[in-house]
């Protein structure tokens, strides 16, 4: 990266562009679309978790009032069928898994049949003439039930309920020590539960397909447009130049619209059959049942170490819950966490031990974080037993063992390079601003009386890989795509600049953020651009929005562009000012000429210069527009300290927290109104699955927490207010210094505040609390486990 | 299906319109009315992104979730929703203001039920604590912000200055 750009945009709290529209209400939710002959569809969902179809028979239903067409999953026989992304290993079992049910339905809530109505309410309306003969067989909840012998098959066909194993270990992979050799003077093991969680969007899912003139538009509340369109090219056959794919305002996804959807696939279908644009909006309780869950995990963890607390080895055998189905990136989720539970310390061995389970649930795939938060859970929750063993205050267990900020860039015992970072400064800053002296000074007088409310001091010291990812590296993970994003600088004849994204968002304010970066990189007013997205015709590659990629990927691959806008630009303007390009720099966002600043050409004459053309080099194309599309040479790997003092009342279970820090390192930022907003959200996520969250089952298979009446999404007056500050140690190598914030939040909160509350509880003899930690389970625990 | 007729005032035009007798509210908004900036989260009113307004033949208006009224329940009455609520000359309403400059929303959807709720709650509470705030939104659900920087935004409204307050400052 050659030029030295000055930043007069980039860290700017600049106000966002994307909400005048959305304060407004003047927004385009793919529910709010309306095209001329447009159907709507209601989709039909079994009842049951697993029985066998003996029969659907759909006569009745079509001949209810504007009903257009019926089909069962028999009669819908171009539905093609949905796939899984990143089979982890050669020898998965990987069920075929159609959309809309044929022969098996394996979970509550899947598609059998499919409503075609002129309306919304008579497609619902006629589901109930739709007569299904189903015959029930058994059922298995648990994933350690269905890996035991003699279990339910959820798919007979396939022979087991065990989809994979996947394995790291440090000595078989070079990387580091035996775990079975390693010192043990101390050996602490733990069982985790990440409880089931539900994305929950605020924007129910929906999809509108256009299938007019042999070629197909999609609309879809979707975070990935683009793969989404090569996926339905390639499962249904049709060419993928006749697919459009566009994701209009989308309403939040946290994971939960990566995901390639049986009801996207229904409404493709349906469109051709019926050759008429249609509609599916789910409502909330669909929803809740039938989009991707996360989480789910029982996570077994051991830490060796010496009697001073320094670890030597650290084992994990993690069991996963898919669900009945391979989701999208489903069996993939345990291993974007198996390279975080070494974290931010010097595990010299390490083995890792994931077995994907399938069960008669909904299907499991990425949740906020996906694999990240569980093992930063699992990790920082273990690191205070260790300080217990050891009998050090958590913080200094954690001193002893994190690699110290000199020690960078550091390979871990994973093989990953963490290139960056500065564990001390964070956790420092953190410890100030929450006063943790003073709190356990505090902490040990309401010991010392008894004080019926105990106070408790959390601590999450967190490093994250974002930045998904390389592509080389994603290959050898077995994952069926590449890491890469794309960008396209236009430069309008008038001076203004459209910015193309391939990375497409779902509220975390690319619009804003590019444009920053952009005015700074070719000198172009903030106002005077523009940023496209979401739409495959206009953004024509992409690899879309997960992970925290958006920033450490496409930023990149913005910078690379606007420097071939500026390459070019700048041969124009040392044509138009008839000098060599050598003799020009670029400053303040002009081409000038050394020692003569007077003589100087802004962008956006030189775009009128290269509009009419008339006088510009010989052979030189009359264009400026660039593309560029990065492929990452590593992860970027954001940290932070996040520590939280909880108020727990004995006598009734309640959690108040009472303060929360976060400080965080996410490397340089653009924005930090953005990055703020970020983190809030993230923590707030992070809190809810530690206090609030849980997807239940009944022993039939049924979701219980089917609604937002049970399902426990916190309000306004659930969550505090946060205290969120940073230290700023840019990523070296990247030509922004960035990042990545889209997940530190809730990968960093969940053991902050769960190891507050087990701090709290300790001189009871408490040493967990299964999550959520509600008010009976936390009075239980306080009051020694006592029915 | 019989069908109803209602009379209604929906962002200062009036409407007279057939509905099924079960047509929401929300659904004759969005659906009959084109208000689609007026959205539905939830099919339980537990979310409020449906919120509106709803002044009775008395005048006095409150906060409705549109999702749990039928429409035919509000024939007489005078609705406004997030698309009404800026001066006809664009000029925003100061919550809209506050929201955008306290950077009190993200993905946006639960923004026009949170604002509506948000005017209500200082119509009737104009110098809310932060508690009151709280407690006040708590019918309104959003996954993005965390509530932080919406309720800064219901305070920098009711302190009659959408100016956002003041966060930590930043070093490197």
């Amino acid at each position: 990266m050659t030029a030295t750009i000055g930043e007069t945009e980039v860290g700017q709290r600049r106000l966002r562009k994307e909400d005048a529209r959305l304060i407004t209400g003047r927004t385009q939710w793919t529910d709010n679309i309306r095209l001329p002959g447009m159907v709507h569809l209601a989709i039909l969902r079994s009842p049951y978790a697993h029985a066998r179809i003996n029969s659907v028979d759909t006569s009745a239903a079509r001949s209810r009032p504007n009903v257009i067409a019926v089909y069962s999953g028999a009669e819908l026989d171009n539905q093609g069928v949905l796939v899984n992304a990143w089979p982890v290993t050669e020898d998965l079992l990987a069920p075929t898994y159609f959309p809309v049910a044929l022969t098996e339905v394996r979970h509550v809530g899947e598609p059998v049949a499919v409503v075609v109505a002129r309306d919304a309410a008579s497609a619902t309306d006629a589901l109930e003439a739709i007569e299904v003969d189903y015959e029930p067989l058994p059922v298995v909840l648990d994933m350690e039930a269905a890996l035991a012998p003699g279990s339910p098959l959820v798919h007979s066909e396939i022979g087991s309920n065990k989809a994979f194993t996947w394995i790291f270990d440090s000595a078989a992979a070079g990387t580091g020590g035996d775990v079975s050799q390693a010192p043990a003077d101390i050996t602490v093991t733990r069982r985790y539960v990440q409880q089931r969680l539900i994305p929950a969007f605020m924007e129910p899912r929906s999809v509108v397909v256009d299938p007019s003139g042999g070629e197909w538009t999609m609309y879809s509340a979707t975070q990935i447009p683009h793969v989404l369109r090569f996926l339905l090219s390639a499962t249904t056959g049709t060419p993928e130049h006749k697919i459009r794919v566009i994701a209009p305002d989308v309403g939040g996804g946290f994971g939960g619209k990566l995901a390639a959807t049986p009801e996207e696939w229904i409404a493709f279908a349906v469109s051709t059959k019926v050759n008429r644009p249609v509609k599916y909006t789910e409502t909330r309780s669909e929803s809740l049942l039938s989009a991707h869950h996360g989480r789910d995990m029982i996570q077994d963890i051991t830490v060796t170490a010496t009697r001073d607390g320094i670890v030597t080895g650290l084992s994990v055998k993690l069991t996963a819950n898919l669900g009945a189905y391979l989701a999208l990136v489903g069996g993939g989720v345990p291993l974007l966490g198996a390279f975080m539970y070494n974290a931010i310390y010097k595990f010299p061995a390490y083995r890792f031990e994931c077995n994907g389970v399938f069960t008669n649930t909904t299907k499991t795939d990425a949740y906020r974080g996906a694999g990240r938060p569980e093992a930063t859970y699992a990790i920082e929750r273990i690191m205070d037993e260790l300080a217990i063993e050891v009998g050090v205050d958590p913080m200094e267990i954690r001193r002893r063992n994190w690699i110290r900020h000199e020690e960078f860039p550091f390979t871990t015992v994973c093989g990953l390079s963490y290139d960056s970072g500065n564990y001390e400064a964070a956790t420092d800053k953190a410890l100030q601003i929450l006063g943790y002296d003073e709190l356990r000074a505090e902490q040990n007088a309401r010991r010392a009386a008894n004080d019926p409310v105990q106070l408790g001091i959390g601590i999450s010291t967190y490093t994250e890989m974002c930045g998904l990812a390389p592509s080389r590296l994603l290959g050898q993970l077995r994952y069926g795509a590449g890491g890469w994003e794309s960008v396209t600088i236009r430069m309008l004849a008038t001076g203004k600049v459209e910015v193309i994204s391939g990375s497409t968002p779902h509220g975390q304010g690319h619009d804003t953020a590019w444009s920053q970066i952009v005015s700074d990189q070719l000198g172009i007013p903030f106002e005077d651009i523009t940023v496209l997205h979401g739409d495959t015709r206009v953004a024509a590659k992409g690899m879309d929005t997960y992970g925290s990629r958006s920033l450490a990927v496409g930023g990149v691959a913005m910078v690379m562009a606007c420097e071939k806008v500026r390459d070019k630009a700048k041969l124009v303007a040392a044509h138009l000012l008839e000098c060599s390009p050598n003799d020009l720099e670029f400053t303040d966002g002009k081409f000038r000429v050394r020692g003569n600043p007077e003589a100087a050409l802004g962008m956006a004459e030189i775009s009128g210069a290269v509009f009419v053309a008339h006088n510009l080099p010989d052979g030189m194309e009359p264009s400026l527009d660039s593309e560029a599309t990065y492929d990452p040479g590593n992860f970027s790997f954001p940290h932070g300290t996040h520590l939280c003092a909880v108020d727990v009342d004995t006598e009734t279970g309640r959690v108040s927290i009472r303060k929360y820090v976060a400080v965080d390192d996410v490397g340089k930022v653009i924005n930090p109104l953005i990055v703020e907003g970020q983190v809030h959200g993230g923590v707030a996520q992070g809190v809810a699955q530690a206090l609030y969250e849980e997807a239940v089952y009944d022993e039939s298979g049924n979701l219980i927490t089917g609604s937002f009446a049970e399902y426990l999404l916190p309000s306004a007056a659930d969550l505090p207010s946060i205290v969120s500050d940073r230290t700023e140690t840019p990523a070296p190598g990247h030509p922004l210094g960035v990042k990545g914030v889209g997940e530190a939040g809730t990968i960093a909160s969940t053991p902050a505040v769960v190891n507050a509350i087990v701090d709290a509880l300790r001189p009871r003899g408490v040493n967990d609390v299964p999550m959520p930690c509600t008010p009976e389970r936390v009075w239980r625990a306080a009051n020694g486990g006592v029915a | 299906m019989a069908r109803v007729k209602v009379h209604v005032t929906v962002d200062g035009v009036n409407y007279v319109d057939e509905v099924e007798p079960r047509t929401l509210l929300v659904q004759y908004l969005r659906e009959q009315v084109g208000k689609v900036g007026t959205v539905i989260g939830c099919d339980t009113s537990n979310c409020g992104a449906c919120t509106v307004h709803l002044a009775g033949p008395d005048g006095a208006s409150r906060a409705v979730k549109s999702c749990s009224m039928l429409a035919a329940q509000a024939d007489g009455c005078e609705v406004t929703t997030i698309e009404g609520l800026a001066a006809p000359d664009g000029t925003l309403h100061p919550m809209q203001k506050a929201f955008h400059e306290n950077h009190a929303l993200q993905c946006g959807f639960c923004t026009p039920g949170m604002i509506m709720s948000a005017v209500d709650l200082l119509r009737e509470n104009p110098s809310p604590s932060e508690a009151e705030i709280r407690e006040g939104l708590s019918g309104n659900l959003c996954r993005c912000t965390g509530y932080q920087n919406i309720v800064r935004a219901v305070q920098a409204a009711a302190n009659g200055s959408a100016a956002p307050v003041s966060s930590p400052a930043v070093t490197a």
